[in-house]
């Protein structure tokens, strides 16, 4: 069994955003990049099904600007076989992402596809689910357990009201949750050895995927500060404060 | 369980600018050695944080195109100012009245961070190994007591020291030669200095702790070029210090505050006096409509010449600021360590190839600009422990008039961590409370800084007595911790009328301010998990 896992670069989680002043984006100049923190635990989920002995090969595949590498590499050194880099310089939605992504099952023909259930940068929470829609694959989203069977996957949902576990047909779409496990470290020999794995590299334009961006972006702007709390006294006031100036009871 | 061990000609600690130049000048002379470079912080640069004023003399050494290579070396000092602050009032100091250690004309307002950056991509070009996220947590040495190299931290232990799921076993490099570039107060390096004796007959090593700030201004009160130095308010005559404000690209300002690690008065509290500095109506004015976007603090040396300990012992090298290179006078340490990891590199060439002796690498050091810089450099600091107006009389005399040759040397009398009074002969400090426009409080700052350390691993701010910061050290001192960590690290709180001491240890930007003036020298910084600290950007 193949498994391609997607991974992809955002600002690391420690780093505070910061808003251009002209509104146009976020600063990403010398900022510290990542990989998006639920795709490592796509990419750990994968490489525990081959330790178990029921995965072949792990293809780690990113789609971005040149840095967008580290990331591939960084799923290498944790355990991934190969990987791939498809090449696209211009801002990317997951509408164009997963278009690529279709392009690269077809060459690979894996069994299973995984990803994080979305990025940390935009929220999206679409790439999984349009692969999905364009592969017309079962998919599995939010996933906090899996157990891989002959032909299905059992899996088990983070969902509002709880847990829901669903079985899908291989092949499939598995979007992770950050519960899904505890992402390992790369160990340094790990990190050596996979500066010698192959990467191979696509450009966007040569897989025949438009990218254009389809949504315009009109401002972007720090939410607005939140106001300092008050004391209040007695549980009067507080109902008094509660009914009259919030008007919410 | 046994840990992986990897050869190299050559190991080095630490990304900053020694250790980048040693690993560059290394791969040039010798293309065919082995360079390895470990760097605690997530990626190059992280960890970086600097005024900076840049002199380029050891760049146009190291690589004497660097303005081709698209540095990120841009803004040229165009203009200089200095000024004495009192309470409400400043005079401004003529600049030709400066000695020519404090002019600044050639040089370049940078960010230390992104210098450090770029160093690192001319290293990978040339073949160097870096390692980001992986600190060196422990020296190895050979049977005969000899250097042998370094191991890297464990990863994946929980806070008692068991295994965890995740665990990796750290990893052994063995080198010919290994290089110490951590910086100021570096843990190895402080390890080293001790076993081997390298600071006998040396002065105790000076130290200041270092705020900066990144602001955004407003366009009119940006002066791209500008540099400016400040002395005086809200510090006293005692306390040694001073503030710069560097007027960099894209309407940016490096804000920041010195203050020397020596004073006496527990109850100081350099992050509250770098605060209250920013309320003066000359560096009000300035901020006033503009917006703070960066934080961080970090220990610099100050000791010079006279407490700059033996630099080689068998195995390895120290360089930069983890021996202490840095010009106090100057306010400059990157273009000494810079140096400094320079001659390092010549010296293990001929060490490697022709079996010369390690100790070469004083020799060729004593014979270089960076050690006439110092030796020139070195009366300044102490005799600021007279008062910031006799030092500025005294440096005027040995700086101007004997342009550092005067025929004495001045001694640094204590280690920083000796010179507090108890806190009952001490005044109490009052600070003001912060405005949250101009002034911050210590929570709202280190939330700017990025920092994080895993949860659940060892606490990496060790105590050697964990009763003593509540049994002698918070009656004595008051707990001075409480107020010299930059960030907060350290509280004492109070439980059913017991009081704790605690250590918010995942707040820890690195700084080593706790290493070295705990009164009693019971904090020992270590590694803490390999990408953990700060995530700087353009500091």
């Amino acid at each position: 069994m193949k498994i391609l896992v997607a991974v992809k670069r955002v600002i690391d989680y420690n780093v505070q955003i910061r808003v251009k002043e002209d509104g146009s984006g976020v600063v990403t100049d010398n900022v510290k990049m990542s990989t998006n923190p639920p795709d490592d635990n796509a990419i750990e989920e994968a490489v525990k099904i081959k330790e178990a002995g029921k995965a072949s090969e792990i293809i780690a595949v990113t789609v971005g600007e040149e840095k967008a590498q580290e990331t591939v590499r960084k799923a290498l050194a944790v355990g991934a076989d190969r990987g791939i880099h498809v090449k696209v310089d211009s801002i990317l939605e997951p509408l164009a992402v997963s278009k690529i992504l279709k392009k690269i099952v077809e060459k690979e023909n894996p069994d299973l596809v995984f990803m994080g259930k979305q990025a940390i940068d935009d929220d999206c929470n679409q790439t999984g689910q349009m692969l999905a829609a364009h592969l017309n694959w079962p998919q599995a989203t939010f996933a906090s357990k899996i157990e891989v069977k002959e032909n299905s996957l059992k899996v088990t949902r983070e969902v509002d009201e709880g847990l829901e576990t669903i079985e899908v047909n291989t092949p499939a779409i598995v979007t992770c949750d950050l519960r899904l496990n505890e992402p390992r470290y790369a160990s340094l020999p790990n990190i050596m050895k996979a500066k010698k794995k192959p990467i191979e590299q696509i450009n966007a334009s040569d897989l025949g995927v438009d990218t254009n961006p389809r949504i315009e972006h009109i401002k972007i702007e720090e939410p607005p500060k939140r106001k300092a709390g008050i004391k209040v006294a007695s549980v009067e006031e507080l109902v008094q404060k509660l009914k009259n100036e919030a008007k919410v009871i | 369980m046994s840990r992986e061990v990897m050869e190299y000609d050559v190991v080095i600690v630490g990304g900053g600018p020694s250790g980048l130049s040693t690993a560059i000048k290394l791969k040039q002379l010798n293309p065919d050695i082995n360079v390895c470079l470990l760097e605690k912080a997530s990626e190059i640069g992280a960890h970086i944080l600097s005024g900076n004023v840049f002199e380029t003399r050891a760049l146009d050494e190291l690589l004497p195109n660097w303005k081709d290579l698209n540095p990120p070396i841009k803004t040229k000092v165009s203009k200089e100012k200095f000024l004495f602050l009192g309470k409400t009032k400043k005079i401004s100091w003529p600049t030709w009245l400066l000695p020519k250690v404090q002019q600044n004309h050639n040089n370049y307002i940078i960010s230390l961070a992104n210098l450090c950056r770029w160093l690192a991509e001319q290293a990978e070009n040339l073949g160097v190994e870096i390692f980001p996220g992986f600190p060196a947590s422990e020296v190895l040495y050979n049977e005969d007591g000899s250097v042998k190299g370094v191991a890297t931290q464990d990863m994946g232990l929980d806070k008692e020291g068991n295994k965890k799921d995740s665990y990796e076993p750290g990893m052994e490099l063995h080198a010919k030669v290994t290089v110490f570039a951590e910086g100021c107060r570096g843990h190895l390096g402080k390890e080293l200095i001790k076993k081997f004796d390298l600071d006998k007959g040396k002065d105790p090593q000076q130290y200041g702790i270092g705020f900066k700030e990144i602001w955004e201004l407003k366009e009119e009160n940006h002066d791209e070029g500008l540099v400016m130095h400040t002395a005086g308010w809200p510090l006293d005559n005692n306390t040694y210090g001073g503030s710069f404000v560097y007027h960099a690209e894209n309407k940016q300002i490096f804000l920041g505050y010195v203050i020397g690690l020596d004073y006496k008065n527990p109850h100081l509290s350099p992050f509250d006096e770098f605060q209250k500095f920013k309320t003066h109506p000359a560096i009000r004015s300035i901020l006033e409509g503009g917006k703070r976007i960066s934080y961080g603090a970090r220990a610099l040396i100050e000791g010079g010449f006279q407490s700059l300990p033996k630099m080689f012992m068998p195995g390895a090298l120290l360089v930069g600021c983890d021996a202490g290179t840095l010009n106090m006078p100057k306010i400059k340490g990157s273009h000494t360590a810079m140096k400094s990891g320079m001659i390092a590199a010549e010296t293990i060439i001929d060490h490697i190839k022709s079996s010369k002796e390690l100790s070469y690498y004083e020799e060729k050091f004593k014979k270089s600009w960076v050690y006439k810089e110092l030796y020139e450099a070195r009366n300044v600091k102490p005799s600021f422990s007279w008062g910031l107006i006799l030092g500025i009389i005294f440096t005027g005399i040995d700086q101007i008039l004997f342009k550092g040759r005067l025929p004495f040397t001045l001694k640094h009398k204590h280690a920083d961590h000796e010179t507090l009074k108890p806190a009952s002969e001490m005044p109490k400090i009052d600070y003001p409370k912060p405005d949250n426009v101009i002034t911050f409080d210590k929570t709202s700052s280190v939330y700017l800084t990025g920092t994080n350390h895993a949860e659940n691993q060892p606490v990496h701010l060790q105590l050697k007595d964990k009763d003593l910061p509540i049994k002698y050290t918070l009656g004595k001192y008051d707990e001075p911790a409480q107020r010299y960590c930059p960030v907060g690290v350290y509280e004492i709180q109070k439980e059913n009328d017991v009081e704790k001491f605690v250590i918010n240890s995942q707040n820890c930007i690195h700084c080593k301010t706790c290493d070295i003036k705990e009164p009693s020298q019971n904090i020992t910084w270590v590694t803490p998990e390999g990408g953990g600290g700060p995530k700087y950007g353009n500091m």
